[in-house]
This record gives C-alpha cells, sequence and structure tokens, in this order.
C-alpha cells in the first residue's frame, strides 16, 4: 500500500496545467516578458538560417550555409574578416553583435513554403532566433516573410528574384538584398537590343509560379519597349522534366528568339533540349536565332554543361569581379571551402552583415530599431559597388550584371563572364511602378 | 501536319522510356507479384551509372600552369586526364566522348546486382504481405536510393553529354517535303527510340524463345504447377527481377544525355510508369510497351498549344484523363487478361 498523496485527480490538474505551460508558444510568453520576440538576455545572440538543405536547391542551400558560417566567424572576429574589412560601415568590430556573440540555428525549408515556415516558427519559438534569413525560391521567401511579420522578427531574404517579394508581398520586417526581375529586364534589353537588334521576335517559356510570371512580365515589357515583339508566352509546369514538346513549337512559328524564364532544374532542361532541337543553329530570316536565360546562377549553369556558351542572362553578383568587397570576399570564402562562392552565397553574406551592422547602429535587436536602421541606408564595398536599402519598400538597389555563358572556360567554376555592369540608375524604378503595386508594408512589428 | 508529325516524334523518345521501365514493372509483377516502387529508382541509378562513367574516364592528374592563374591567384591546376595520357589526347579524348555508350557495359552488371541485391536482401520478406506492405517497403527504398546518391553526387543536373557524332539534330521536314528546320529531331533521340526497340525486342524474345524464358513464363501463368515439376521457379523469378532492374538501368543510362540526370529523375517517371502499367493491363508485358508509346505521344500532343488554349492545363492530366477512360471501358487495361489482380 503506497502512502503517496498524489491522487489521479490532482495528477491529472497538474499535467494539464504543465502542459498548457509547455504548449504555450515561447512567442507570445517572451513577447509578455521582453521588449520585443527573442531579445537577447544572455551574452549570445541566436540568428536562423532557414536555407534549402534537402530538395532540389538543396546545393544552393549549402553554399549558403557556408556563406552563413563565414559571415559568423567574421562577425565573431575570427577568420580573416571577409568582407568587413572593405564594408563602407564601420560599425561592426569583430565581437559579435552588440557585444554579444553570434550564434545560428538551421532550418530545412526543402524549397516548399509549409515547410520553410515550419522550420522559420522553429526557430523562432523554439530556439530564440531573433532574424530568420536564407532561401532559394521567391514562393518560400514570399511564405517566410510574412511569417517572420506577425512573429516580430526581421526577415533578411536569400535568393528570391520575384517583384512581388518587395512587391505586393513586401512586409516592414522583410529586406531583401538581392536583385529583382523587373531589374534582369532592365539591365538585359539593352544589350539584347544592341546585340541582337531591335526587331527581335521573342517566344518565352515561363516557370508557372510567382517567379516565372513576374520575370515574364518584366522581360517582355523592357523588350517589348525597344521594339521586340513577342510571339508567344507559354506557361510550362513547375514539375516539368522534359521540355521538348514545349520547345519544338518554336519551330513552327517566326520567331527568332526563345526566352526562358526558367531556374534550377527547369532551366538546365529547357536549354539542353532548346540546343538539342537545333534552336542555336537555327536561322530565321538570315539572323541567328538566339536563346536567353534572363536570370543565371553559375550553380545551375553547371548542370546545363556546354550548352550555356554565349547565351545572355543576368546575375546579382560574380566571383570574378575585380572590386575591393569581391576580391576579399572569394579569398575568404574560397580559402576556407577551395571554390569560390556562388551569388547565393554573396547575398546571404551581404544580409547578415547587413543585418549585424543595422543593430549596431541602431542599438538594439528590436526589429522596428533594425528596420528603421536599414530604410534609407546607403553603403558601399559589399561587391556590388554604392547600395541603397530604399526604404518605401526596402529593395536593395545597385549595380546588375549582364553576364554570358564563357566560351573557353579554364575550371568547373569559370562559366560566366560579364559582359556589362549595368548602373542602378538604370534598374531603379518608381515605389508606385504598376509591376509593383498592390502592396503596403505596414507597421514594424516586434512582436 | 508539321507540327502533329514532331509531337509525334516527341512522344516516341518519352514512350520509350515509360515503355521500357513500365515492362520492367510488369516483369516484376508478373513473376513475384510485387509492387515496385523503387523501379524509378533504378532508372535513376541507370543514368548515374552513365555520370560515373563519364567521371571515371574524366579522372586527372593536375599539373601547375604558371601563365594562368585561378580564381585566388595562384598558379592554375589544369587537369589532363590519365585516358589521355595513357591513350594519346585523341583517342583519350573519343573514350570519354564515347563513355555514355560504354556505360551500357558498365550498367548491366551493376544493375543485375542492385536488381538480386534488393531482391534477395528485402523485397523477399513481402511476397506474402499486402500489396500495401509493398508499396511502403519499395517506397521507402527508393528515398533511401535517390538521397545515397544526392549525398556522393550532390543536389544539381550533371550535364552528361551524347557522343560527338550523335549530337546535332535530323531535319525530317526537308525529307518530307516540308519547309527546312520545322520538323527537326534530335539524333540521340533516334537513337534512344531504337535502343529502346531492340532492349524490349531482346527480353520478349528471351522470354519466347529460351527454355529459361519459356519456364518464367510458365511459372507466371501457373507458380505452384511449375513448381510441382521440381523446378526452381522462385531462382528464376529472382533472376527476372534482375534483368527488370538491368532493362531500367539501361533506359536510366541512354536518358542521361536527354536530360542531364539528377538524383529526383526517377520519381518523376514512376508515377506515370505505373498508370502505364495499368493502362497496359496489369502483367501483360506488351500491353505495358503499348501503352507506355501510347501515353507518351498523348502527353506530347497535349502540350500543343491550340490544344492547352482550348483545355488549359491539359498537358498535366491527360495521361490519367486517359487512364480513366481506358479503366472505365475496359477494366482490366489494353490488354489484361482474366484474372490478374482480381483476388
Amino acid at each position: 500500500m503506497s502512502n503517496s498523496n498524489f491522487t489521479r485527480r490532482g495528477l491529472l490538474k497538474t499535467s494539464a496545467v504543465a502542459g498548457a505551460g509547455v504548449a504555450l508558444p515561447t512567442i507570445f510568453t517572451a513577447s509578455s516578458a521582453a521588449a520585443y520576440t527573442n531579445e537577447p538576455t544572455g551574452g549570445s545572440v541566436t540568428l536562423g538560417f532557414n536555407v534549402p538543405q534537402t530538395g532540389p536547391y538543396a546545393d544552393e542551400g549549402a553554399d549558403e550555409l557556408r556563406a552563413y558560417q563565414l559571415a559568423v566567424e567574421h562577425l565573431n572576429g575570427e577568420g580573416d574578416g571577409g568582407m568587413l574589412n572593405t564594408f563602407s560601415s564601420k560599425a561592426l568590430q569583430g565581437n559579435g553583435i552588440l557585444g554579444k556573440k553570434v550564434e545560428y540555428v538551421t532550418g530545412d525549408t526543402q524549397t516548399k513554403s509549409d515547410a520553410a515556415r515550419a522550420s522559420a516558427k522553429s526557430m523562432i519559438e523554439k530556439d530564440g532566433a531573433v532574424m530568420i534569413t536564407g532561401g532559394s525560391s521567391s514562393g518560400v521567401a514570399i511564405a517566410v516573410q510574412g511569417l517572420c511579420q506577425e512573429a516580430g522578427v526581421i526577415f533578411m531574404a536569400g535568393l528570391t528574384h520575384s517583384n512581388d517579394t518587395t512587391g505586393k508581398d513586401k512586409k516592414a520586417n522583410g529586406f531583401r538584398h538581392f536583385f529583382n526581375a523587373y531589374m534582369s529586364g532592365a539591365a538585359l534589353a539593352p544589350v539584347l537590343a544592341a546585340r541582337y537588334g531591335t526587331d527581335r521576335k521573342a517566344y518565352h517559356l515561363t516557370a508557372d509560379y510567382t517567379w516565372g510570371w513576374t520575370q515574364e512580365e518584366s522581360i517582355k515589357a523592357s523588350t517589348e519597349a525597344l521594339g521586340w515583339e513577342t510571339v508567344n508566352a507559354v506557361k510550362t509546369p513547375l514539375s516539368a522534366t522534359d521540355f521538348s514538346s514545349y520547345i519544338t513549337p518554336v519551330l513552327q512559328t517566326d520567331a527568332d528568339v526563345l526566352v526562358l524564364n526558367h531556374y534550377g532544374g527547369n532551366m538546365v532542361n529547357s536549354l539542353t533540349n532548346a540546343v538539342q532541337f537545333g534552336l542555336r543553329e537555327k536561322q530565321v530570316n538570315g539572323r541567328n536565332f538566339e536563346i536567353v536565360v534572363p536570370l543565371f546562377s553559375r550553380l545551375m549553369a553547371r548542370g546545363a554543361g556546354e550548352n550555356i556558351k554565349g547565351i545572355l542572362g543576368s546575375t546579382n553578383w560574380h566571383w570574378s569581379l575585380t572590386d575591393e568587397g569581391s576580391a576579399a570576399f572569394v579569398k575568404s570564402f574560397g580559402t576556407k571551402y577551395g571554390f569560390p562562392p556562388s551569388q547565393a552565397a554573396h547575398t546571404v553574406y551581404c544580409q547578415t552583415l547587413l543585418y549585424a551592422d543595422a543593430c549596431e547602429r541602431a542599438g538594439t535587436h528590436n526589429p522596428c530599431g533594425v528596420g528603421e536602421a536599414l530604410e534609407g541606408f546607403e553603403f558601399d564595398g559589399l561587391g556590388n559597388g554604392k547600395t541603397v536599402y530604399r526604404a518605401d519598400d526596402h529593395q536593395c538597389f545597385k549595380d546588375v550584371l549582364v553576364v554570358k555563358g564563357k566560351d573557353n572556360p579554364t575550371s568547373e567554376f569559370d562559366l560566366l563572364e560579364v559582359v556589362e555592369i549595368t548602373p542602378a540608375e538604370q534598374v531603379t524604378y518608381d515605389p508606385e511602378h504598376p509591376m509593383f503595386a498592390g502592396g503596403n508594408l505596414g507597421q514594424c512589428n516586434a512582436g | 501536319m508539321d507540327a502533329i508529325l514532331l509531337q509525334t516524334l516527341n512522344g516516341l523518345d518519352k514512350g520509350s522510356a515509360y515503355a521500357m521501365i513500365a515492362l520492367g514493372l510488369t516483369l516484376i509483377f508478373g513473376t513475384l507479384g510485387v509492387v515496385n516502387f523503387a523501379h524509378g529508382a533504378l532508372f535513376m541509378i541507370g543514368a548515374f551509372c552513365a555520370v560515373t562513367m563519364q567521371r571515371l574516364f574524366s579522372i586527372s592528374f593536375e599539373t601547375l600552369d604558371p601563365t594562368q592563374t585561378d580564381f585566388l591567384g595562384n598558379p592554375l591546376k589544369v587537369k589532363t586526364p590519365y585516358v589521355e595520357s595513357w591513350f594519346g589526347p585523341e583517342m583519350g579524348a573519343s573514350i570519354i566522348d564515347w563513355s555514355v555508350p560504354l556505360a551500357i557495359l558498365f550498367s548491366i552488371p551493376i544493375m543485375l546486382f542492385v536488381g538480386y541485391a534488393m531482391e534477395r536482401g528485402l523485397i523477399k520478406h513481402f511476397y506474402k504481405r499486402p500489396h500495401a506492405d509493398q508499396i511502403l517497403v519499395t517506397f521507402g527504398l527508393a528515398i533511401v536510393m535517390q538521397e545515397l546518391i544526392k549525398h556522393y553526387y550532390g543536389a544539381n543536373p550533371i550535364p552528361t553529354s551524347a557522343p560527338d557524332a550523335f549530337k546535332g539534330s535530323f531535319d525530317f521536314g526537308t525529307m518530307l517535303g516540308f519547309d527546312p528546320n520545322v520538323i527537326i529531331y534530335p539524333y540521340w533521340r533516334l537513337v534512344y527510340f531504337a535502343f529502346s526497340a531492340i532492349v524490349i525486342g531482346a527480353v520478349f524474345a528471351f522470354l519466347r524463345f529460351t527454355t529459361f524464358g519459356m519456364v518464367v513464363r510458365a511459372g507466371m501463368a501457373d507458380r505452384e504447377t511449375v513448381g510441382l515439376l521440381g523446378i526452381n521457379i522462385d531462382k528464376r523469378f529472382t533472376i527476372m527481377f534482375g534483368i527488370a532492374a538491368a532493362v531500367a538501368g539501361l533506359a536510366g543510362v541512354m536518358y542521361a544525355p536527354i536530360n542531364s540526370p539528377n538524383y529526383h529523375m526517377g520519381m518523376d517517371f514512376l508515377v506515370l510508369s505505373f498508370v502505364v502499367v495499368v493502362v497496359g493491363g496489369m502483367g501483360s508485358l506488351p500491353g505495358a510497351v503499348l501503352a507506355g508509346f501510347m501515353l507518351g505521344i498523348l502527353e506530347s500532343f497535349a502540350s500543343m498549344n491550340w490544344i492547352k488554349d482550348i483545355i488549359p492545363g491539359i498537358d498535366q492530366i491527360i495521361i490519367y484523363l486517359v487512364a480513366i477512360l481506358i479503366l472505365l471501358t475496359r477494366p482490366r487495361g489494353l490488354m489484361g487478361r482474366k484474372g490478374v489482380m482480381e483476388d
């Protein structure tokens, strides 16, 4: 016979209270006790790196993660300092952020919006991440940006190129360093017109989701403004692997340019199929048929092999740039990992530094203070020349690179060459531009 | 007319892949009664045999070229493949160039072994279990295989070229009296179609004209009676599993130059191949081949712009739509036999 005072009813009551306490999201308890969500109270601050670790963009996610780790090292005063040495703002001293050691947790977006939101939520609620950053897809970026707005933390977007991220889906807590589809069109169209003429007829194949739609709209608008005609624009399912049945109808039109609004595996396969079907050898009215890939990624270009040779596109950054900031980053990244960084790695590294710098300048991790410090912030030395984080939409405006698949690469990384650096003024647009209309930053949320 | 011809040609190579995968699926289902959801992964492993062959031939030694620098400003390490060093630059380059066709020889023993190991190591334990268990375990196995490939080869597609002799495309249009550059078809896709015809023909001939094949066919019809005659039918069925794996692998090897292989490519074909098997008729080898080509061509036609203008999204659902129609009118599929999967 037991002498214990425990009763079944008492045990149930205690369990219910304890369960409710555990189940109550820390996001709410934290905000009631602290000034803002996940206010760092100890000697460290936790950042949440939300990247695709599985799924089709896992290699890009792995490169982002490498860059994040490098950024954390540099922020904590380890390594050679990378772009901290070239950054125009000198607020960062290599002693963490506001004197707190930078630590990080990682999440796997799987390049799926629901999985990305779940991993971001977990990093905010369970790990106490004060900022979320990363991603390789616009759908994911928009989803996570919305979550961060609700949760009251800053979201520093990774690789997201859709106009919507800082257009109709912009949020006060979200910031994008990467360029967008409008900028690709504005930078690329004059180069296309100069090289291929102003009387071309374009046929678009477009990935059927937010990024593809905005890119098609942007490239069409920019090229049509310079005299091109759009013969047809066909949406292709994101799940498509063989594009032959979408490419062969091009042969039956009088189009003389094929624009592939595809990214990742879609781009590799559609470009490979287009080359297989002889489009690069095709002549239309005595002129060479041309293929254009508006958004190039070196990591993805590797998959297309020699098919990318001579093909024009745009990119946010390339390791072959020789400015001080790019050289410092390439040296730092290349020495640590043995190969040059991708544009995804570059943008997330910059975003981490920009966030940390904003905290230092604002003197707080409070998202509203950090956001204020980022809004309208002008800087240099991070590899893209003079850049401004526009206050109206939280989009960075900087030079855009027009690149071409290299004809004689010297290594497996040497796939693209920069043919033109388009100045920021040429790719800047009004915040109320129709392609970006319909959104509202709203109020910053500190949780 | 030219558009119809072109989409028919497009459907042939897709259909070839569907037919070869569905043939293997049907062989496994017909002999062992197993619904093998890992069959797409076998197709993917075949494609990676081609990638591996290309990488093996490209293994290189490095020499420093002080006249050029790498991205860090150090002297550039120039890679020279050993085969070029051993056999001379021209011969070496030719060997690398022909790595995909040579991978056929490399892949056959590998795929036979993978199939044999799969069947003996895992699938035999599920013969008497419900089909749902078989699907779960083989689907899990497929995920394990694709994650292993992703771990070693990465997530990005890997370019795997056809030999230079088969690069470029053939102008069918001029041959048929159309304008030039209107009906163009890549040489390698023609090779793929011819290759699939040979593989499918070889499998049928093997089953039809060899004693081994005769016993297997008898076993497929009545396993117990063949067993009562003192024939070890299980051993033969295990070998057939290996052969089915080899057929999927060969389909993958030759598909590598059509679309750059990636770890997920097997899943892209798997579901459609199952639809092909069901439409063709469970357990019917000729049905699988017929349905493979038929659905491949239909899928191509559904991608035509004017059809999509009438029914948006038809290219995504056509195969399933046709499958529903066929199963409504012919519940056993095009060439299904009575009694199969009806117990």
